[in-house]
């Protein structure tokens, strides 16, 4: 536990000093201020574009479409994996599939689906979905892999009806992998989504980042961007946070 | 009896493979069904069929311009997947050896792993300037990551009783590494190799579809903006083959060096 702590406290310093000697090489002009600019003046740009509201319907417009894409590639994901689980066929043709799904840069089917679905919430959405379902079914597939059979024949000791079994013996044993590929499956929606606001769209804080770039606005730039990887890294963290709770719970009992 | 145990068995392997064979090819008819259906649902204008996709693609690989671009993303993507394997592969056997300073580092790489990166993309231009070099920088911020956290999960795992026969052998640090740690880390590295190999060249195509005037990517998105269909649609195919036979040879060769490291 000192170890750990030891280790958050030098990667939190780590941290610090770079941000300080990326703001003192930027005040000394080290660095161009027509590259990079000061960490506080992000920061400050942050505040003042967030706050001024303006940007209020592209962050709306960003985040609806990253929840729908996670929620529909967690529904699709687990539905799959618990398909392809009950046939060894399937599995047998799916499983190729999946190892090598993630060598396929995805993002490049984006200007397909611009072509086929239009300028859009809808690409975008199939985008995040296709980027991070897959992960989810894998991780389905190990949760169910790993529940072990001793438990199920406790469920049917028990003549637990199948929807119980689910609910009460399948689910737990599975979570914490399922949990994991929630997690991926969030970060993957995420980067899926901004990155096809980024190159190719008509709104969005990927647009507004790359919009900015376009017009030589860097302070702009500089905040969104900041504000971004704040959204990204908190969100992520709150999984992260999450999954060891769930794993420490289920070790203790 | 056990001869025609065997035999039996023998022969339900060589069915089921049969089956599984049988179903690959289901599911390969399938997939091109499908891409044929959205081809003529949509009537062409999103993608094209795949039998015109394949006599178009026969078309442009006999063309120069197509090979100068695939050319411009091959070199950059050699070049981030390069640096991404032997910088990667170093840092993660440092960190893997010097526990300390693993501790401290796996949060932030694994952290960097999961934002968004396509929007530090406009840094890296500003830094690196239009061209290779920012698209190589890029690849490597995608490729980098994976490979220092698959080794140094695969040094952190090793039986300690290695690394202390190399200290009783008096290995130098580096013949340790070379002798002892890589060896025994083979299939993770491998798999980091793997991983990372698509990551760099997601990194690569990316930068070249937002900003570029050469490469695959570039092509891509031009194909589109001209309503050009089947140059799109090649694209992505030739993208799509060779990142999944490349994976497969890697898959294959990571068995390989598990099978021989047991």
């Amino acid at each position: 536990m000192t170890r750990r702590r030891a280790a958050l406290l030098v990667r939190v310093a780590v941290l610090a000093g770079l941000v300080a000697a990326l703001e003192i090489c930027c005040r000394t002009g080290i660095i161009d201020p027509l590259t990079i600019i000061p960490p506080s003046d992000m920061v400050a740009s942050m505040i003042d574009h967030v706050g001024s509201g303006e940007l209020n319907e592209s962050i709306v417009n960003t985040f609806s479409t990253i929840v729908l894409a996670f929620v529909l590639a967690i529904l699709c994901g687990t539905l799959a994996g618990a398909l392809v689980h009950r046939s060894s066929r399937l599995r047998d043709v799916v499983d190729p599939l999946l190892a090598s799904y993630y060598s396929v840069p995805t993002f490049i089917f984006y200007p397909l689906l611009v072509a086929l679905l239009g300028l859009g919430k809808a690409p975008l959405v199939v985008l995040g979905v296709l980027s991070a379902a897959p992960a989810v079914m894998i991780s389905t597939l190990s949760g169910l892999d790993g529940v072990s059979p001793v438990l199920l024949k406790l469920a049917r000791v028990h003549r637990l009806s199948p929807a119980r079994t689910l609910w009460w013996i399948v689910l737990p044993a599975a979570l914490p992998r399922l949990f994991s590929g929630f997690k991926l499956a969030l970060s993957y929606a995420l980067i899926g989504v901004i990155a096809g606001e980024f190159i190719l769209s008509g709104t969005g804080l990927g647009y507004a980042i790359s919009f900015a770039y376009q017009s030589f606005d860097n302070r702009a730039m500089y905040g969104l961007m900041l504000f971004v990887l704040l959204v990204a890294v908190i969100a992520n963290g709150i999984l992260y946070v999450w999954e060891g709770r769930l794993a420490r719970r289920r070790s203790t009992g | 009896m056990s001869d025609l145990a065997l035999e039996d068995a023998q022969s339900r392997r060589t069915s089921r493979g049969r089956i599984r064979a049988f179903d690959a090819a289901v599911l390969t008819l399938l997939m091109l069904a499908l891409w044929q259906a959205i081809g003529s649902w949509t009537k062409g204008v999103a993608v094209s069929p795949p039998l015109q996709t394949l006599l178009y693609l026969f078309d442009l690989l006999r063309t120069s311009m197509f090979w100068d671009h695939a050319a411009a993303t091959l070199a950059a993507f050699l070049l981030a997947f390069a640096l991404s394997a032997l910088i990667g592969l170093a840092l993660g056997l440092i960190f893997g050896v010097q526990r300390f300073t693993g501790e401290v580092a796996e949060p932030i790489l694994a952290g960097f792993y999961t934002i968004p990166k396509v929007t530090l993309y406009p840094v890296v231009l500003l830094l690196f300037g239009l061209g290779m070099s920012a698209k190589v920088a890029f690849g490597v911020m995608h490729g980098l990551v994976p490979m220092t956290l698959f080794t140094l999960g695969a040094v952190r795992s090793l039986p300690p009783v290695l690394i202390r026969t190399a200290r009783v052998l008096r290995l130098s640090p580096g013949r340790t590494m070379l002798w002892v740690l890589v060896p025994a880390c083979l299939p993770d590295i491998v798999n980091g190799l793997r991983i990372s190999f698509s990551l760099s060249l997601l990194g690569v195509l990316i930068g070249e579809m937002f900003s570029s005037q050469r490469g695959l990517g570039f092509l891509l998105v031009s194909g589109m903006a001209q309503h050009n269909v089947p140059l799109s649609t090649a694209v992505v195919t030739v993208i799509v083959v060779v990142s999944i036979a490349a994976n497969s040879l890697m898959l294959r060769l990571r068995g390989r060096t598990a099978h021989r490291s047991n």
